[in-house]
């Protein structure tokens, strides 16, 4: 399969376009790999496609029930970030952050990744006291961080309600200026592609519906397109592990809830940066083509059905209307919903599983696109060689058991108050 | 939104009420620390009907237990609960 080139383009120009060839085969499965994984997001193609590039493992499959990227990976709102206050989670996500920045020449894919700044507000004293921290965490671990006072926040965005009389009052920031956001189905059909060449199969239209086993231990899986053996098997299924987990007997510390975003109509450039806040849970950026892009909070009750509820987004628009007022003139022109896997103390699990040669990469709550990298190549090293990588060895199951949560906001094991 | 039969106060809109967890996530006092830490840090979290502890916050205020339907969200059945009746 050849590579994309601004050369290629311009030799389109001369045959009508006509030598573009699909970006990946359409294979049939194997009856037999040696890595199987479960889930065609993001998640699961980079885990196959850095099994193929570092560990030259190739004989891959990654089933998918439905389209790749057709889960969260094409849902969320494409924040990519750093900013974490603990050191587990911080590193993994700069580890990530740095992929990200040369993402597009290692796939030779445009993932048009944006570093326009990630910028959090504070909205009080103990708001400012508590970014100053975070970002003092962060920059001891030598990552981009810094503390904004109220003028360079007014400056970067200008349409900020900076008024004493604001309804949440604006006292600083914190940016991280490498944040920013890439295009989300760019990144599943960059590593789907690059994957593909690798001698990756990806199988899309491919639910597993329940496990082969050989005595304790995973030796395949069954699929609506038939029984499928595998050395190892990877779930990377994101809001589903739940129930996938549990078709191996496995009680996952997940519950599923439902998160929802939405986009205005294209508007001329009036958003900089991505804009968040420490206090409220309200996120705005804009699209390249122009959209106002905006979250909340998730719906807080378990859900697999896809679609949120009007009041949860309503509260999401008031929130943003009353960062930015000039919001209210937009019109809305869609609403959406993933399903989340809401981990029980806010942070990923990628590891082992009591269940030999199953491994689990799941519980990424709401914030899993920016690890989308990071997440691939630690999972893929803890499939090729069946122990974790350093940046992905705190994030074990088994942590819930010992005590060892690593718990962002400091709220205990409450998946509904994240 | 959910239509939610209280068996208090009948129909109402979703938003006077709010979920609290499962009830597989109670935890018994005295009873085994593993047991407990189950309680605490699992969920079945199936795609079908689980049991669900909700209270009616903006309403009659009672702790209600609801059986739901994850992926259709139909409610199965509603009961109304005191402390003495959780399991
Ligand atoms: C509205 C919204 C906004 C978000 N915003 C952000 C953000 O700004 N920044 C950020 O970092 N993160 C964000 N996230 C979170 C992020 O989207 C996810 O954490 C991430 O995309 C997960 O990727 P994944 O590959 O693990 O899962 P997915 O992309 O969901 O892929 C899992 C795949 O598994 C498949 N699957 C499930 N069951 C089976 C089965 N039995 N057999 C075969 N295949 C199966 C599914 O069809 C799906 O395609 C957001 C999420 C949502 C919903």
């Amino acid at each position: 399969m050849s590579r994309y080139s601004a050369l290629g383009l311009l030799r389109g120009v001369f045959n009508g376009q006509s030598h573009w060839q699909p970006a990946w085969r359409d294979p049939e499965p194997k009856p037999n790999y040696d890595v199987i994984i479960i889930g065609g997001g993001g998640h699961g193609l980079a885990t196959a496609y850095y099994l193929a590039s570092v560990h030259g493992i190739r004989n891959v499959a990654v089933l998918e029930k439905g389209w790749i990227g057709g889960g969260n990976t094409g849902r969320n709102t494409t924040l990519v970030r750093s900013n974490y206050r603990l050191p587990q989670l911080h590193n993994f996500f700069e580890f990530g952050l740095k992929m990200w920045e040369r993402l597009s020449d290692e796939l030779n894919y445009n993932i048009m990744f944006s570093p326009r700044g990630a910028l959090m507000l504070g909205h009080s004293d103990s708001d400012m006291v508590r970014l100053a921290e975070r970002g003092d965490a962060m920059r001891v671990n030598d990552i981009d961080a810094e503390l904004l006072s109220r003028d360079q926040v007014a400056k970067l965005e200008p349409l900020l309600d900076m008024s004493r009389e604001a309804r949440f009052p604006i006292e600083g920031g914190l940016i991280q200026r490498r944040g920013g956001t890439a295009r989300h189905d760019a990144v599943a059909w960059g590593y789907a592609r690059a994957a593909d060449q690798l001698g990756v199969d990806i199988i899309q239209k491919c639910e597993v519906t329940g496990f082969l086993r050989q005595g304790d231990a995973v030796v395949g899986v069954e699929t609506t397109r038939g029984a499928i053996g595998a050395g190892r098997v990877g779930i990377c299924v994101a809001g589903h592990s739940g129930h996938v987990a549990a078709m191996a007997g496995l009680k996952l510390p997940v519950e599923s809830q439902t998160l929802q975003a939405l986009v205005t109509e294209g508007v001329k450039p009036m958003i900089n940066g991505v804009i968040m806040s420490q206090s409220l849970h309200c996120y705005i950026s804009q699209s390249d083509k122009g959209g106002i892009v905006m979250g909340g909070d998730p719906d807080n009750w378990p859900s697999y059905a896809q679609r949120g509820q009007p009041m949860v987004t309503e509260g999401a628009i008031a929130q943003a209307i009353a960062l930015v007022p000039a919001l209210s003139r937009l019109r809305m022109l869609r609403t959406w919903a993933g399903v989340t896997d809401m981990s029980f103390d806010g942070s990923p699990i990628i590891g082992t599983t009591p269940v030999p040669n199953l491994f689990l990469n799941g519980g990424w709550c709401y914030g899993g696109f920016k690890a989308t990298p990071a997440s691939g190549w630690t999972y893929a090293h803890t499939l090729a060689t069946g122990t974790p990588h350093e940046l992905n060895a705190p994030f074990d199951l088994d942590r819930f058991r010992r005590g060892d949560t690593i718990d962002e906001n400091g709220v205990g094991p409450m998946p509904n108050h994240r | 939104m959910l239509l939610i039969p209280c068996p208090h106060c009948g129909p109402r809109a979703q938003t006077e009420f709010s979920y609290e967890r499962t009830v597989d996530s109670v935890v018994q006092p005295g009873g085994d620390p593993t047991e407990a830490m189950e309680h605490l840090f699992t969920r079945a979290n199936p795609r079908g009907p689980d049991e669900e502890i909700w209270r009616h916050t903006y309403g009659c205020r009672a702790w209600l237990i609801m059986t739901r339907h994850r992926a259709t969200h139909a409610i199965e059945a509603m009961r109304a609960v005191g402390p003495e009746a959780l399991p």
